[in-house]
Parts: structure tokens; sequence; C-alpha cells
């Protein structure tokens, strides 16, 4: 085992309905400071959290997503969304706000076999 | 083998306070090392001592502060926890309020983490 | 990898995003609600029945117990939390929720 663990972060839930993405996002941040070889994939309603255009000052709720745009900044790089997830629901790359890269269900697969540990929000 | 738990889900609302519980209990009889059960989203309400369940029903938190008398690392997310109304001040014993690092080494110490949620 | 599963079928897309995203030949495990999907006689039988021939599927017994699920389809292998560990032993896992 190495000394750098693969930790993948699955992101399956839409953002307000349930706390799941934002407290998962949050895990993200702090996990950036550790130094391991992180991966987050957008699968399902996931894909949701990073749609452009949301405004949820009416709804008077904080709107979390501008932080999947710092995630950088924190050394997390690796970002994929499942295409299938995210044509399902009408959206393309450019309605997502982050620079995430689009995969087939194949290549996530592989992704997850991968890890060391999947952690689902 | 060393395993790490997370627990997303309120106790009694949802099942995966017990089931993490069950699965703790046969990991720790099969002879493995728990490196730590972490509570985050509603399962920070696993640690309050304000608990309160009629005679007749299991108490979940008290189990797990069984388990926590075993030796078992019991964290509940401060960024979840103070959310919620949990504090120092209603926390159950065995269990401690820490930061999300405890995840990412509980993460990163464990040959197996298992997740048990959500809803 | 193991693939945990805890929502109903009925009313939850999970099982069908494991599936999906799963590898084949992988184990699923069903706990929790997701144990009404191990019942025979149901809608849903032939689904889980088309769902076997990729993937080993375990459902806790103790949640079936619970739940007075007897019938199990054939072929689905019931495991207690002894069982469950076990698994865990053999491969890590992650949980569709």
């Amino acid at each position: 085992m190495s000394d750098i663990s693969k930790i993948m972060i699955m992101m399956r839930k839409a953002p307000y309905g349930t706390i799941y993405s934002f407290e998962g996002l949050e895990s993200v941040l702090i996990m950036g400071a550790y130094e391991q070889d992180i991966t987050i994939i957008f699968v399902d309603d996931g894909v949701y959290s990073i749609k452009k255009g949301m405004d949820t000052s009416a709804a008077g709720i904080k709107d979390f997503s501008p932080t999947f745009r710092v995630l950088e900044m924190y050394d997390i790089e690796k970002l994929y969304v499942d295409k299938e997830s995210m044509e399902a629901r009408g959206l393309t790359a450019d309605d997502l706000i982050v620079g995430a890269e689009v995969v087939d269900t194949e290549t996530i697969t592989k992704l997850m076999e991968e890890q060391d540990v999947v952690l689902p929000f | 083998m060393k395993f790490g738990v997370m627990v997303q889900e309120g106790p009694y609302q949802h099942e995966s306070s017990d089931s993490a519980y069950q699965f703790v209990k046969a990991a720790m009889e099969k002879g493995h090392e728990i490196v730590g059960v972490f509570f985050y989203h509603d399962g920070v309400i696993n640690s309050t001592k304000l608990t309160d369940p009629q005679q007749d029903d299991r108490n979940i938190v008290k189990r797990w502060s069984e388990i926590g008398e075993k030796g078992v690392d019991l964290v509940v997310c401060i960024a979840a926890a103070k959310r919620r109304g949990i504090n120092d001040d209603v926390l159950a014993p065995g269990f401690r309020i820490s930061g999300l690092g405890q995840l990412t080494e509980m993460a990163i110490n464990a040959d197996r983490f298992v997740t048990f949620g959500a809803s | 990898m193991l693939h945990l599963v805890n929502r109903s079928p009925y009313v939850s897309t999970s099982l069908d995003s494991c599936v999906k995203f799963a590898k084949k030949g992988s184990p699923i495990l069903l706990i929790e609600d997701a144990v009404y999907g191990a019942m025979a006689g149901t809608a849903l039988e032939k689904k889980m029945e088309s769902i076997m021939k990729d993937f080993t599927v375990y459902a806790l017994k103790e949640d079936l117990l619970a739940r007075g699920v007897t019938n199990v389809i054939a072929g689905i292998k019931e495991v207690d939390y002894t069982g469950f560990v076990e698994l865990i032993e053999e491969h890590k896992p992650t949980t569709w929720t």
C-alpha cells in the first residue's frame, strides 16, 4: 500500500433538497489539505450540484455552488461527470460551473475500481 | 483488518445507525480493529445524551457509548454538529467532537471504509 | 468492489445506479429497505433475475427477518452481519443510497 490513498467522492444527490451534497463538498475541502489522491465524480442528481444559474436568494438558502469553482486551489483537479446522467437531465458541459471532464459510464466504473475508498454523498 | 465507518443519518429516523452498530459489533467480534466511527450529516444526532427513548425500545446512543467504552473512537463532525445544536454540553460518553480531518484520517488509515446512510 | 444498496427499489433508483456503475461480476449486498427487492413473486423479480446474471446478489438476513421477507428469490444469497463483515474483508465497499 502506498502512502497516498486514492479517495473518491461520489456526488449523487441534488443540492438544497437535502444537505448531502453541501456537507460532502465541505469534506472535500478538508481532504485537499491531506495531499491524498482525490477524485470527485458527479453522477445521477449529483450533476445538479454544478449546474449554472442557481439563485437561492428567494428560497432563503445559502448557495454553496461557487465553492466547487475553487476546488482547484485546494489541489483537487480530478473532476468527472457521468455523460449519461448529464444528458438525461437535459444538460451539456456548457451548463456546468466547473470544468469537469465528461466521461462515459465505463470510465467511471474503471475509476471506482481503482480507489482505496469511495465516499458517497 | 482495520475498518472505518461513517454514519450519515440520525437515530430512530433511519435504520443506518442500527445497521452501523450491528456491523461494528460483528466486526469487533471477528477480531477486526475499528479505527473510528464518523458521525456526519444528521448522524451527529446519534451523540446526544438527551436521547430518552421509551423503555421497550433500544437506546441507540447508549449502545454507541458502550462501543466507545471498548476503545472505539466515536467522532462527531463539528461543522455538522454546530448546525444541528450538538455541542460538548449534550455529548454522551465516548463521543468526541472534531473536524472533518478525522474523516480523512479514518479513510486513509482504514483497510476498509463503510458508509451507512442516507435517505 | 462490494456494492451496498439500502433503499427500496420501489421508490429509489439506487439499485439501478449501482447496477449501471458497478463492474460486472461484483457482489451487491441489499440491506435495510433494499431487501424488499429480494422477495420472490413481485413485479421486480424478473429485473432482479436479470441483475443476477451479471452480479452476485446478497441480502442481509436480519433485515429480511425484520420485514417478514421469507420467500427470497432463488439464487440470492442470505448473509447475516458476520457474513456482511466477511464480504467487507474480501472487497472494498461503496454504498448506493
